[in-house]
């Protein structure tokens, strides 16, 4: 153990203050994000729950476990709390929050209070979201199709939608804060072309949130208004029109994705770079391709509207601005292997989960250009190939990114290290167990087995129960990291500042960091990834 | 702070209005009007969605959102306009007034400004009571007989014109609900100018808060043409 180990009594952010109290009421960003970390595990493992009552339904051929109306409610409400309850704030409110300031050299984000705000919004949007689904549910899948949501389902749909409503303000705020943060709370050197690629992925993110989700929040409202008064705008037998719905509903959750997306890609280029030992390949495309998806990603929505009677020739046009988002993802792609090439490789369970997230989310990014080709798409779509397709993309890259992010910055947050061994097998588990799951559902959906049915014909059987053993695989992989990183807040081995001898300002102060984060502000005047000149750690900072 | 290793964490010399996580008050300005441009740019979108859902149906139903336009009082819209329109001007004077730090002409432009949001809302509170009144509130009790009957040269197919009326209230309404948030910030800027919470040095609560109220203001100049104006010629 280094000389710099941390002495237990040195004040950090988690002793300074005890009690609920200080918890509930704090405005500190690193308290914030784990308040944030407490919550999306929590609906995580919510909407894994109804995850593997849908597999469990569909091991078999017939609708044996549950019927039709519970299993609409079971596959909405997986869809509705993974996605708002738990991807859309993962890295960011999460992670984002507690590396923001660390990151730029800051003392906090630019607006605390409001930042606690944007918690306090989350949990009153969760609190709705689990009342909605102990009272009865949701059936409408979890995109509010219209008339179906408006006109005909017998479920909760005002509740729900006014919880994402709720929940989507909180989402606006992290963001908010984020862009204001990165703008004028840089420490003095931090220049924009110095900062880590983590920054600019949450720069891009931000924008999103900002300008897609009050899409989303103005489209709920005329959603609720119209359940609640008839009042005929998304209702074709009164003039109004489903398919402006559409529009406006996907205007936001096509770029959600990639508020889902960019973060991980941000975690995932430090981990590359800080275990090749290499400065990242390509610094200035891998920033700029982040502000591309951003910006592209508000132009291709209507590739999910191909086969609802759009017109030939807007689908024509969406159908080609898609294509284009695939070459700022591929730049991402080709530079991190690009970093890697002759790099000096350690196989930490940070960097295995990259390059889990490297491969999957690679399939999940060329199954999207099948689905963004005009022809392809009207063969699978509503097929279980569009089901595989975008949880490559969200569980095996969002999540893995997550995963990763999460081990690699354990020492920072919480001061100790976890068990490498335990670590290294739960990230194989995860692999295995994901691509277990999904990837024979690739090949159901291209043999036509629809989404959104708790029965299907016996001939799917084989590769139904392949998947549904891969999510029990997949389950174990999940809940292992749970056990061993509460085991290593007593247990683990003390971490110091830097165990992996990485670059970055989050690293030069202490670990856990004290409640300003550095005790004096930090004055950069290096590049960042500057691995030429941060010597590799004497012995790989794993245990064997 | 002194801790037990030695270890000082500096405390941030400051003074009262100087946020902790700010180095200068400098700083700390340029964050705060930079987060109210990002949250306007925010509300442009919330509104966009509803603009967007005009457009669609205005373009579609037009002989509908020509009658529907045609029931609601031009006047009473058109005096709203001119009060908004006054209210930015002792907004941005207020900004120039906290500025150059003279209290006194601060306070009264503030109450001006609250004292012309109340009257827009008052105004446009008649006009919904005139709305309820004739039936034309979306909802069991919607009738548009009247316009039919008044406008036969229009093609008018009752249902259609209920969307005109959807969107009237949902867009005044949430322009509405803003004005109710822009009261209570400016309630707030009197309360804190009447305790001279504002000097020349410090002010931007005032500058943020006016950047708001702009932005509602333009809101209404794009919703007055749009709802009121759209087809005003005899028939």
């Amino acid at each position: 153990m280094s000389s710099a180990a941390l002495n237990p009594e040195r004040p950090n952010y988690l002793n300074q203050e005890y009690g609920i109290r200080s918890w509930l009421l704090t405005v500190d960003h690193k308290r914030i994000a784990l308040l944030y970390l407490l919550s999306i595990t929590f609906f995580f493992f919510i909407g894994g729950f109804f995850a593997l009552l849908i597999r469990l339904e569909l091991l078999t051929p017939a609708g044996d476990l549950v019927q039709a109306d519970t299993y609409n409610k079971l596959f909405t409400m997986h869809g509705m709390v993974m996605i708002f309850f738990f991807l859309i704030p993962s890295i960011p409110a999460v992670l984002g929050n507690f590396l923001v300031p660390l990151m730029i050299g800051a003392k906090d984000l630019a607006f605390p209070k409001i930042n606690l705000l944007s918690w306090y919004l989350y949990i009153i949007g969760g609190v709705m979201m689990l009342h909605c689904i102990l009272t009865g549910g949701v059936d409408t899948g979890w995109t509010f199709y219209t008339p179906f949501s408006t006109a005909f389902s017998n479920t909760r749909v005002i509740e729900a939608g006014l919880s994402v409503f709720v929940v989507g303000f909180s989402s606006i705020l992290t963001g908010f804060n984020f862009v204001v943060t990165i703008h004028r709370m840089r420490a003095p050197g931090m220049t924009w072309s110095r900062l880590p690629l983590f920054i600019w992925a949450h720069y891009a993110t931000s924008i999103i949130q900002l300008l897609g989700t009050p899409v989303l929040a103005a489209t709920l409202v005329l959603v609720v208004l119209e359940r609640g008064l008839h009042l005929g705008i998304f209702d074709p037998t009164l003039g109004g029109d489903p398919l402006l719905f559409q529009h406006l509903f996907w205007f936001y959750s096509h770029p959600a994705v990639y508020i889902m997306i960019l973060p991980s890609m941000g975690v995932v280029t430090e981990i590359v770079a800080c275990f090749s030992r290499k400065r990242i390949f390509g610094y200035n495309f891998i920033a700029m391709s982040s502000i591309a998806i951003a910006v592209l990603g508000f132009l291709v929505w209507a590739h999910h509207m191909f086969v609802a009677g759009i017109s030939l020739y807007s689908a024509l046009v969406f159908s080609m601005l898609s294509y284009l988002v695939a070459v700022p993802s591929a730049i991402k792609v080709f530079n991190w292997t690009a970093t890697m090439y002759k790099g000096s490789i350690t196989f930490s369970t940070p960097m295995l989960y990259s390059f889990g997230f490297i491969g999957l989310f690679t399939m999940g990014g060329l199954t999207g250009l099948f689905l963004a080709a005009l022809g392809i798409d009207v063969h699978v779509t509503d097929t279980y190939f569009v089901v595989a397709h975008f949880h490559y993309i969200m569980v095996g890259g969002a999540v893995m990114g997550y995963m990763a992010g999460i081990h690699f910055w354990w020492p920072k947050i919480s001061g100790r290290m976890y068990p490498e061994a335990w670590g290294r097998l739960a990230a194989l588990i995860v692999f295995l167990g994901f691509n277990l799951t999904f990837f024979p559902q690739f090949v159901l959906g291209y043999m036509g087995m629809p989404r959104r049915y708790w029965q299907y014909p016996p001939e799917f059987q084989v590769l139904n129960v392949l998947s549904t053993a891969g999510s029990t695989i997949l389950a174990v992989g999940y809940l292992l990291p749970m056990v061993y990183f509460l085991w290593s807040m007593r247990y683990g081995k003390i971490a110091d500042a830097n165990p992996w001898h990485a670059s970055g300002l989050e690293w030069m102060t202490t670990s856990p960091p004290p409640t300003f984060n550095f005790e004096e502000t930090p004055e950069v005047t290096w590049e960042a990834y500057d691995y030429a000149n941060i010597p590799a750690p004497e012995e790989v900072p794993v245990e064997h | 702070m002194s801790t037990s290793d030695g270890a000082i964490i500096a405390e941030p010399e400051h003074g009262p209005e100087l946020r902790h996580q700010f180095a200068t008050v400098e700083q700390q300005r340029e964050a705060s009007t930079l987060g109210m441009w990002l949250f306007l740019s925010t509300e442009m979108m919330f509104f966009g969605g509803m603009f967007c859902a005009y457009l669609v149906y205005r373009y579609w139903y037009y002989d509908e959102f020509a009658a529907g336009s045609r029931s609601i009082n031009i006047w009473m819209g058109a005096i709203n306009t001119g009060v908004l329109i006054c209210s930015s001007l002792t907004v941005a004077l207020s900004v120039r007034a906290a500025q150059m730090g003279k209290r006194k002409t601060l306070l009264v432009l503030l109450v001006l400004t609250l004292l012309f949001g109340l009257a827009f809302l008052g105004i446009k509170g008649v006009e919904w009571h005139d709305k309820f009144v004739e039936h034309h509130v979306p909802g069991l009790s919607f009738s548009a007989a009247d316009l039919v009957r008044d406008y036969p040269q229009l093609h008018i197919n009752p249902h259609h014109i209920q969307l005109y009326f959807s969107l009237y209230f949902a867009m005044t309404g949430l322009h509405a609900l803003h004005m109710v948030i822009g009261i209570g910030i400016f309630l707030f800027l009197t309360y804190k100018a009447w305790k001279g919470a504002y000097t020349p040095g410090y002010y931007t609560p005032v500058e943020v808060g006016g950047l708001y109220w702009h932005f509602v203001d333009i809101v209404w100049i794009y919703l007055f043409p749009l709802l009121y104006l759209i087809d005003r010629k005899p028939l």
